[in-house]
């Protein structure tokens, strides 16, 4: 019963932070993407975003009214006890979070048109569950806003066609997408395993900081290729013309079947919310993203 | 690029002196509605059906704030834009039929809607997606809401605003849409990229 309180109070702690609080990395980037932008009215757009977050922070109130969908991983050490009951903590946590933040309800049924009112209905909050050894349960919150959200995209290539063929996808999405994920977004990219697993290392890889590369040199240099030719098109914040449109690209995939060549692109605006703490086996919580800012 | 102050109700020759890039505040009643209060509003006008409040001269904005209720009384906490492109099927029709002044949203809208305001006098002034407190802290009073039964992001609400902005006035009056302009740009960079990053 304390236990599975101890986890109730992490899942929201974390939801408030993540939130509010954007993470240094995402901050960081913003700031320098506003010194070097050279676009007039690129630069009014980050200056809103570097304003609006002071403010988020000197009123705690969410940085953007979309809160998102709420989307947990969970990394479970297979010693941790009572694993059946932190699914019903988080969906405490999420419901809690909903009334005392606020957070905007944004969990609907597909067939009524009718909002749960506080974030949870079937299959909401999204857990993703993944079994380490040990006796601590790590707990990553990611707040996922509409906007970006619809503009995520999964397809198959021709395996002829190759990493040519994947830098191809990934720009003509980002192209496509222009002005409507609110640039400069945060791109993750992935290929192969299936339709579902490309879909899914795509947006896991969004939970890695601005300031972390792949560490194969191959797959960094794609990154790096990427990134830098997302930003050649001139998009510009908010898709209002600049020289900012993406603020770092992630690169992530599996192998794949000969026949098929899935690839991935999850979009993140530049809201890009996320929180990380780890409750350890005697029920101590350390906080891994945000200190003790709660 | 010049700076204009707006106070609602906002005459169509106020608007028609609006150009792209310029920078707009407006101080007044702004009115959220996003998907559903569209469809609903337009709805109500064919079948006679008043609306909970005379839209002319006023200000439209697509968003779905987070809000909080303190006794009787709702709060913004958050109320950023959210994305207008989805709009653009009802909002010619909302435009010539409700006579609104400006909408407030985040990402553009179509061609149909710049005709529209083209056609009877109003401007899309684009809001900085996800500068939600930015935009709340200009929101002075909740004075109401209204069609509450669409759920909290899709309801009317009614804002009393002070220097809401900076806007950019991304459509005018005159059939410019820089957002149009910035998506021929960026298609006209396809090319090179595609050479950049060897795909023929």
């Amino acid at each position: 019963m304390e236990a599975e309180k101890n986890v109730e109070d992490v899942a929201f702690n974390i939801l408030k932070q993540a939130v509010i609080y954007l993470p240094d990395d995402v901050k960081q980037a913003l700031k320098k993407a506003y010194s070097e932008e050279t676009s007039e009215t690129g630069k009014t757009q980050l200056k809103a975003i570097l304003d609006n977050i002071e403010l988020a922070e000197k009123y705690q109130a969410p940085v953007c009214q979309d809160t998102g969908t709420i989307i947990f991983y969970i990394k479970a050490g297979a010693k941790v006890k009572n694993l059946d009951k932190i699914e019903s903590a988080v969906i405490n946590a999420t419901k809690r979070a909903t009334k005392e933040v606020p957070l905007r309800p944004n969990a609907v049924d597909p067939f009524t048109g009718k909002n749960s009112g506080d974030n949870t209905g079937r299959y909401l909050p999204v857990l993703n569950w993944e079994m380490v050894s040990g006796d601590s349960l790590e707990m990553t919150v990611m707040t996922k806003g509409g906007g970006s959200e619809n503009v995520c995209i999964g397809g198959m290539i021709v395996p002829g066609e190759g990493i040519k063929g994947v830098k191809k996808f990934v720009i003509d999405a980002v192209i496509k997408a222009g002005a409507q994920p609110c640039p400069p977004t945060i791109l993750g990219v992935a290929m192969g395993g299936g339709a579902d697993v490309s879909m899914k290392l795509a947006k896991k890889t969004l939970l890695k900081p601005l300031t972390e590369h792949n560490p194969d040199p191959e797959i960094a240099k794609l990154e790096k290729e990427i990134f830098e030719a997302a930003n050649m098109t001139g998009i510009g914040p908010m898709g209002l013309g600049g020289k900012t449109t993406v603020l770092g690209v992630h690169v992530d995939y599996a192998y794949r079947h000969p026949a098929s060549f899935p690839v991935a692109v999850s979009f993140n605006c530049w809201a890009s919310r996320r929180a990380t703490a780890r409750i350890n086996a005697n029920g101590s919580v350390e906080y891994l993203t945000h200190k003790l800012k709660q | 690029m010049a700076t204009y102050k707006l106070k609602t109700p906002i005459s169509e020759e106020q608007i028609r002196k609006l150009k792209v890039n310029d920078v707009l505040y407006v101080t007044g009643t702004v009115v959220t509605a996003r998907d559903q209060a569209h469809r609903r509003a337009l709805e109500y006008f064919k079948e006679g059906k008043p609306l909970p409040l005379n839209l002319e001269g006023l200000v439209v904005f697509h968003c779905g704030p987070v809000v909080a209720k303190q006794g009787e009384k709702w709060i913004a906490v958050a109320a950023g834009p959210t994305t207008s492109t989805r709009m653009d099927i009802f909002e010619d029709e909302f435009i010539k039929n409700f006579k609104i002044r400006v909408v407030i949203g985040k990402g553009g809208m179509g061609k149909k809607t710049t005709d529209a305001m083209q056609k009877y006098g109003a401007v899309y002034g684009a809001f900085t997606g996800g500068a939600a407190v930015l935009a709340a802290r200009a929101i002075k009073n909740v004075r109401g809401v209204e069609w509450f039964d669409l759920g909290v992001p899709e309801a009317m609400w009614i804002f009393e605003v002070e220097e809401f902005g900076p806007l950019v006035v991304a459509i005018d009056s005159h059939g410019n849409n820089l957002f149009a302009d910035v998506q021929k740009t960026v298609e006209e960079s396809k090319q090179k990229i595609y050479q950049k990053l060897g795909i023929s």
